[in-house]
């Protein structure tokens, strides 16, 4: 039986081989795709100049603190900062030009002042934002804040309009009742002090002394966390394991759909009139689609190796193991589709459907992490997500093989779930 | 050698074989004639074990066929109704293959495929993909790939279906070289030519049940009208009454198609001159006439009241 199981085995890959559009659509389409992800996602770890956040200011204040921050954003690496006026600024927003834009209010730098000693109402800055980009508006707000909390600080401690915002506040404040007077004297005490630090530092009448006023008070050193020390993260490696996935189970839909052509005609038949067992029939099909899927990883990663540098920083027998489990998860998947569909054509269109849904939600095209919490609970329960973490693991996070037991035992289950339920609701007889 | 004892089967509310029997001796060639429809190949499918029945059972050689893995399967080849080859792959590929499903390899797998390319007439294109075929070259491939393993019961489900002429004499050729090397053919067809060149026997079905099971001759004997007379008239038919020439002696049944007359007679010596000297005598003078012996398509409609065809 062994010479039969070859044979049958044997036949479909020659039968795969010799379909030069499967080949292609298997190989190279991949490929093609995942090249084009991976270098939009950060290529090879080189040094890509990114695209920067377009982002328009409106000044209407035209103060020295309006001007120092128009400065100060626009010496951001990811802002690409242009004047605007209000009108040009919400039209630009709302043709998706500029992702965001910022307004200052009309004597922001003095109202900014007596709200930054207190008491005074809070200038108001407007913010026009795309809302398709409500990520970039968060890191833009994110840089506003400490860059106005720095031009402010740095005016009110060093600036004219500084000295005459706390001459101005010294006068209110000791003319206020509202204070109480314990509150009072401290509140005075910390203006004189002001007074005394801009006069001596000679901020106040005009020195060139600089000052940088107040600053975050860290240094933030960032790493990009990979296999090790020094190994950049390789954009390509997530994009060939994605890409990879996502056309495997396109030819897991294929192995069902001529499975179900074969139905049809009469070489079903001839093989059910041959002593052959049904876990033969079923067995030679799921054994050369799981070849047939391992082979088309390793051509998409060997090129991947080749052309990108993507490499197997962690466990090789891992990632090996990962790739055998979810060849052979995709195979039954095959068989599953077989087993539920009645026609090719009503079942081509259902199966694609599933597919492109267990490829979105495995984390193939967007990164799990940006889905509400709800929706990464679900993606637990799709073997593409296991498959997509374990390919991940194994290549630039560079785990060792404990790092892919998770992914090899959930898709070795789903395998046998798979194939354990297209045995039961495989229709044997055509009716 | 092959008996097939109160087969049934239905889908749902459809009753597609209803209690059919048949039994084939060794080196018999049996045909099973029925219009589409009527169960033949849902009865061959039964009998090849790709299909369980809901009641009855099927002997080969006495001994019951019972599950997917049966080793008297390999008693059975089956020619299915649609070609069954990969046309991608080679003649001589795809006869490797389905050797591989009865476990035959080396010499024997590649004696047997010779045998079969032999007999298909298709030795020289062996190595051609079956793509590249003519119709009836794969007829004649689909044909001998179900002899590889040399079974002695050969089951053809309309293995002449959409063949031209020449082709189907080829495939004729090769069922008759077949039961002279004393194999059992269980021929299915709705051509009553095909059926009356080639089989000893042959069992009527229709709506899933066996009508008639007999032998060619047996057949005719069932037919009141075993000859028919075709009388081209001269003048036409005007003012002939068919019912004084039913009436007649020997005649069973009369008809006009224009100009025609035809006349169904049991006894063509006795019948047929009284006939022509009734009409000249009537008036109606004949320019010529023809005789052919009654069809098994005449016998299916004098059994069924419907044509095989229908």
């Amino acid at each position: 039986m062994i010479a039969t199981l070859k044979a049958l085995i044997w036949k479909d890959l020659r039968l795969f081989l010799g379909d030069r559009r499967a080949v292609l659509m298997s190989v190279v389409t991949p490929i093609a795709i995942a090249s084009f992800f991976g270098y939009a996602l950060g290529g090879a770890g080189k040094d890509v100049k990114r695209s920067r956040i377009p982002v328009l200011v409106v000044d209407r204040d035209q103060s020295a603190i309006s001007r120092d921050l128009f400065v100060r954003l626009g010496a951001q690496e990811a802002l690409e900062v242009k004047p605007s006026t209000p009108d040009a600024a919400r039209d630009a927003v709302r043709k998706g030009k500029s992702m965001l834009a910022v307004e200052i209010p009309k004597n922001f730098g003095e109202d900014a002042g007596r709200a930054f000693f207190g008491g005074a109402k809070k200038p108001q800055i407007d913010v026009l934002y795309d809302p398709s980009h409500s990520a970039e508006q968060a890191m833009v707000k994110g840089m506003l804040a400490g860059e106005i909390m720095q031009v402010v600080s740095k005016e009110m401690f060093s600036g004219k309009g500084g000295s005459a915002v706390v001459d101005e506040s010294l006068a209110r404040v000791e003319g206020s009742n509202a204070v109480p007077p314990s509150q009072k004297k401290a509140l005075l005490d910390l203006l004189h002090s002001v007074r005394n630090w801009n006069n001596q530092t000679g901020q106040g009448t005009g020195s060139s002394t600089p000052s940088q006023g107040l600053t975050l008070p860290y240094e933030m050193h960032e790493e990009a966390v990979t296999s090790s020390a020094g190994v950049k993260y390789n954009g390509y490696a997530h994009a060939f394991g994605g890409m990879g996935i996502q056309f495997i189970l396109f030819v897991g839909i294929d192995v069902g759909i001529a499975l179900l052509m074969l139905r049809q005609r009469g070489l079903w038949k001839r093989f059910r009139a041959a002593p052959l067992s049904r876990g033969m029939l079923l067995g030679s099909r799921t054994i050369s689609a799981a070849i047939t899927s391992f082979a088309v990883l390793m051509v998409l990663f060997g090129f991947a190796r080749v052309v990108f540098g993507v490499r197997i920083e962690g466990s090789m027998a891992g990632f090996l193991s990962i790739c055998a489990a979810f060849s052979f998860m995709t195979a039954s998947f095959g068989l599953l589709i077989a087993a539920l569909g009645k026609t090719p054509e009503a079942t081509r269109g259902l199966a694609i459907f599933v597919t492109l849904l267990m490829v979105m939600l495995g984390g193939a095209w967007i990164p799990t992490f940006i889905f509400p919490q709800w929706l990464k609970n679900v993606t637990l329960i799709m073997p593409t997500r296991w498959a997509m973490d374990g390919l991940d693991a194994m290549t630039w996070r560079g785990l060792g093989f404990s790092g892919a037991i998770g992914p090899i035992a959930v898709l070795s289950f789903c395998a046998l779930l798979f194939g354990a339920l297209a045995v039961a609701r495989f229709r044997w007889e055509e009716s | 050698m092959l008996e097939a004892k109160a087969l049934k089967k239905s889908y749902g509310a459809v009753t597609a074989v209803d209690g059919i029997s048949l039994r084939v001796d060794k080196a018999e060639t049996l045909g099973l004639l029925g219009p589409n429809g009527a169960g033949k190949t849902t009865t061959v499918s039964i009998i090849a074990g790709l299909l369980r029945p809901d009641s009855g059972e099927v002997l080969i050689e006495g001994r019951p066929l019972r599950g997917d893995t049966d080793p008297v399967k390999r008693n059975i080849g089956l020619v299915p109704q649609d070609i069954a080859l990969y046309d991608e792959l080679s003649a001589r590929d795809n006869l490797a293959l389905f050797a591989a499903l009865y476990d035959m390899s080396g010499a024997k797998r590649d004696r047997a495929i010779d045998e079969a390319l032999d007999l298909a007439g298709l030795t020289d294109r062996a190595g051609d993909r079956v793509s590249d075929f003519s119709g009836g070259m794969k007829r004649r491939l689909n044909l001998t790939a179900a002899l590889l393993h040399d079974p002695q019961i050969l089951l053809l489900d309309e293995p002449t279906v959409g063949v031209d002429p020449q082709s189907r004499n080829a495939i004729f050729d090769n069922l008759e070289t077949l039961k002279k090397r004393g194999k059992t053919l269980v021929y299915t067809t709705h051509y009553m030519e095909e059926a009356e060149r080639l089989c000893d026997r042959l069992v009527i079905v229709d709506h899933g049940k066996v009508i008639a099971d007999d032998t060619l001759q047996g057949l005719h004997r069932l037919m009141p009208a075993t000859n028919l007379l075709h009388i081209e008239l001269e003048h036409g038919p005007d003012g002939l009454r068919l019912e004084d020439i039913k009436a007649l002696p020997e005649v069973h049944s009369a008809e006009l198609d224009g100009d025609l007359l035809n006349v169904g007679i049991s006894d063509l010596s006795a019948g047929a001159p009284r006939i022509l000297q009734w009409l000249v005598d009537s008036g109606h003078p004949y320019n010529h006439v023809a005789s052919e012996r009654a069809s098994l398509e005449a016998v299916f409609l004098s059994l069924t009241g419907r044509s095989l065809r229908d």
